[in-house]
């Protein structure tokens, strides 16, 4: 059941988002997730659309593969949408006892549905196509700039570094967990909020026992390996921009101005 | 002069209750001296508690002793200034594979070390490969670490010592974790690299039969250096090594056994083979 | 307590991109009280068929037989199944979590709906019979030593008194010293008190020395089924499934290439010591 969770894993294939720089990616997806909110009618939302399926189709990950890491969030989803559904003033379009569901309601469920599916789709996409040490270079250039106001940015980054490659590793470990513990007769499933989060000891407690050990060995064989912080190191590989690159910030603009024009311009 | 010298240390651990008042104090490593020469395969070999980590955590700087003193490379261990030459110089590798990769990409992971020490980035991509050709990972420097055999993340980890281009590295119980074969391919590297490169190996282990091939074999017991020799030597004092409670490998026990029984051997036979051969020299006549 | 796999299929992630089929028409049966062993290379799928005999895995398709009811009826309770058949993990120390040793191995009597003192006495048994000292029933399991820890958490899936108890390498990461604990604890209990003990093991020699039967499973199939000996004698077809036979029986089976008139089916010390012995005509 974990192996699903695909939100921050690396997928391993060759393609022109895999190899371009990470600094592009990370500022791609911040402009994808800006022009989801900027968009509100049905023409940028086409222009969005296109620009996702492109970028999805440019990935070369199986669509199969991207769709499963959404499982993850499904219930959010659902959540959201039932919010929006129900909550909304308006004019009504249905109503049942004492729900009622109005044409407001529908437009904006549709659309948080939309923009929310979008968005993790989107930010899949950059971590599914950039290794997470790449990912956290990226973060880690572009936050330079921080180290002005005494931010820890080497060692923000490494620590999201270590954390990404840690989660699917304890991922495996809470499933085996869980599984010795329903051998011993654990019963994480019936019960009120009171019993099931008591039930959640068994589980709990030996994984950060787990997790506290590992950072312990970890950070041994860091130090072994002369880890010493960001000062005086080197990078095997550094970022440097490509004419792709650029390109691709060439392409991002264009995306924007798009979906801004679409918006004003653009019906409903 | 040897690469690496331990003078007679001793390695203490306080033990303390809840309230954090002293307990007790076990001498983890009590009255060591050793001397390893340049490129010599050495074996330490010891049960759990024996005092063999804590040993090999202080030739690495991870640990100081509390008494005597380590020189490695010529440098002491308990000088500030030296640490990280010396963590350069004597490369350490640990038992859980997982818990010491600390990259997504295995080529990530291995120009870690040559990272952390400045080297420029094309000399690193240089070390990378060859460190990844020698322990024949090279075809998996783009996989990520997690879909790795527990064999093949060890070798990940020693690659990542190799491209630091250490003189010495010391392995702790880097088997422990394996399956027989993921076991065998880590001593395969570790001879190769002693073989080949030249590296002088400290392997600390509590498998008897991965030392045959090691120069020299230390068996320690309680923090103390209880036996210390050449395979052929170790493997004749059967008895010790039981009450040791070391699990004697089945070809030295049946050697053992069949020459109580009163079969012509010699003594301190290592392996199956060579049981075959003393028998057949013995008694092929027949 | 017996058991019957019949037909047994299992695939991981259906019906997506990285669907493994890990077992394949799986059928055995085990007897009342046996010692079986499975062996097989990483990823031949032992870990996947045990955890499908107290129900954490479900067959794709295939039955399985405890005691002779089918436990994919639909009125066989999981709970019930799960006291039958105690399953131990790799690393089970991994699973403590308690503030001590007793109320830690108390976890599973309890939650067989046993009263506290009745959950205690199933514990001090278990801790009893796994060899754990009375002055460390007390202490936090996390102050243990390795192998005391293991015995710790061994005697927690005990206490549950598994008429089946089912290990998945149970002696992995432990010295020599901790090894032989474990597995003469283990003969002791099927020996003892008539347990059923299914172990997954790496080690040709400790199979040939403890289990009675050995299954021996390659690309999610059972390969072999037989007694030490007769399956031992395969050594060829072994080696193909990455796995081996006992050191002994490749001496012997050297010393018999040389001419020599030895049993290339002895698996132990004692057994290949005897053989050479006689051929040797001393």
């Amino acid at each position: 059941m974990m192996r699903d969770i695909t939100i921050g894993q690396y997928y391993q294939t060759e393609s022109v988002l895999h190899r371009l720089d990470p600094r592009v990616k990370i500022t791609g997806t911040f402009i994808f997730i800006i022009s989801l909110f900027v968009a509100k009618n049905i023409t940028s939302y086409a222009v969005a659309t296109a620009f996702l399926t492109a970028v999805i189709l440019l990935s070369r990950i199986p669509f199969s593969f991207i769709v499963r890491g959404m499982k993850a969030v499904v219930i959010i989803l659902f959540i959201t949408v039932v919010f929006n559904l129900f909550l909304t003033p308006g004019i009504t379009f249905v109503s049942f006892w004492r729900f009622k569901i109005t044409y407001e309601g529908l437009k904006t469920a549709g659309y948080t549905a939309v923009r929310l599916t979008y968005l993790i789709l989107g930010s899949s996409i950059m971590t599914l196509t950039t290794t997470p040490n790449n990912l956290t270079d990226g973060l880690e250039s572009l936050m330079k700039p921080l180290k002005v106001f005494r931010i820890p940015v080497h060692e923000i980054a490494m620590m999201m570094s270590i954390a990404l490659r840690f989660i699917p590793i304890l991922m495996e470990e809470t499933d085996k967990i869980m599984k010795a513990q329903l051998s011993r007769g654990a019963d994480f499933e019936s019960g009120g909020i009171i019993k099931r989060s008591r039930a959640l000891i068994p589980l709990l407690v030996p994984l950060f026992v787990s997790a506290f050990r590992r950072a312990n060995d970890l950070a041994m064989a860091m130090e072994a390996r002369c880890y010493h912080g960001g000062e005086g190191r080197t990078k095997m590989k550094p970022l440097v921009y490509r004419s792709s690159d650029f390109t691709a910030y060439i392409v991002l603009c264009l995306y924007f101005a798009l979906v801004i024009t679409a918006q004003r311009v653009g019906m409903l | 002069m040897g690469i690496v010298e331990i003078d007679n240390i001793a390695y203490e651990y306080i033990r303390r209750d809840e309230e954090g008042n002293v307990e007790g104090i076990v001498r983890a490593v009590d009255g060591v001296s050793l001397d390893i020469k340049r490129g010599e395969f050495i074996s330490i070999l010891g049960g759990n508690g024996s005092g063999k980590s804590t040993l090999a955590k202080q030739i690495n700087a991870i640990l100081y002793p509390c008494e005597g003193s380590v020189y490695v490379d010529g440098k002491d261990t308990s000088v500030e200034e030296n640490v990280w030459d010396v963590r350069q110089a004597a490369g350490m590798i640990f038992q859980n594979p997982d818990n010491q990769i600390i990259g997504s990409i295995v080529e990530e992971d291995v120009g870690f070390g040559p990272e952390n020490m400045g080297i420029p980035t094309p000399e690193i991509i240089e070390r990378v490969n060859e460190a990844l050709k020698t322990l024949r990972m090279y075809d998996y420097r783009k996989h990520s670490p997690n879909r790795l055999s527990g064999g093949q993340k060890q070798r990940v980890a020693i690659a990542g010592v190799v491209a630091m281009h250490p003189k010495c590295i010391i392995m702790d119980e880097p088997t422990a974790m394996l399956d027989p074969m993921g076991r065998k391919e880590v001593i395969r590297a570790a001879r190769a690299l002693n073989d080949v490169e030249k590296v002088t190996i400290i392997l600390i282990t509590h498998y008897m039969e991965e030392t045959i091939y090691s120069d020299r074999i230390i068996v320690m017991d309680k923090g103390k250096v209880v036996m210390s020799g050449d395979p052929k030597e170790i493997f004749s004092r059967i008895d010790e090594l039981k009450r040791l409670r070391l699990g004697v490998p089945q070809a030295t026990e049946l050697a053992y056994e069949l020459k109580r029984r009163g079969v012509r051997l010699g003594s301190g036979i290592l392996s199956g083979k060579e049981l075959v051969t003393q028998i057949c020299r013995s008694y092929a006549t027949m | 307590m017996s058991i019957i796999c019949d037909h047994v299929n299992f695939t991981y992630s259906r019906g997506t991109a990285d669907e493994i089929q890990a077992l394949k028409d799986i059928s055995f049966s085990i007897g009342d009280g046996e010692f079986v062993g499975i062996i097989g290379a990483t990823g031949s799928g032992k870990s996947t068929l045990i955890q499908h005999l107290n129900g954490l895995l479900k067959a794709t398709s295939g039955h399985i037989y405890i005691n002779g009811e089918d436990i994919y009826d639909r009125d066989y309770s999981l709970k019930e199944l799960r006291n039958k058949v105690g399953l131990v993990f790799q690393y089970p120390e991994h699973q403590l979590f308690e503030e001590t040793v007793l109320r830690d191995v108390c976890f599973g009597p309890k939650n067989q709906g046993l009263s506290n003192t009745e959950a205690e006495m199933r514990a001090y048994e278990a801790l009893q019979s796994v060899n754990l000292m009375e002055d460390c029933y007390d202490v936090s399991p996390f102050d243990l030593s390795g192998g005391q820890k293991r015995r710790a958490a061994i005697a927690g899936v005990l206490a549950m008194k598994p008429e089946i108890l089912i290990l998945d390498e149970p002696t992995a990461g432990l010295d020599p010293e901790g090894r032989e604990e474990i597995l003469n604890l283990l003969k002791t209990l099927h020996d003892e008190q008539n347990i059923t003990v299914m172990l997954v093991s790496h080690s040709m020699e400790d199979m040939a020395d403890y289990a009675e039967r050995l299954l021996v499973m390659d690309k999610g199939r059972i390969i072999m089924n037989g007694n030490p000996r007769d399956v031992f004698l395969n050594a060829e077809l072994l080696e193909k499934t990455g796995l081996s036979v006992p050191q002994v029986t490749y001496i012997l089976r050297e010393l018999r290439q040389k001419g020599f008139d030895v049993d290339i089916s002895a698996t132990t010390v004692d057994e290949a010591a005897d053989s050479i012995m006689r051929a040797l005509g001393l």
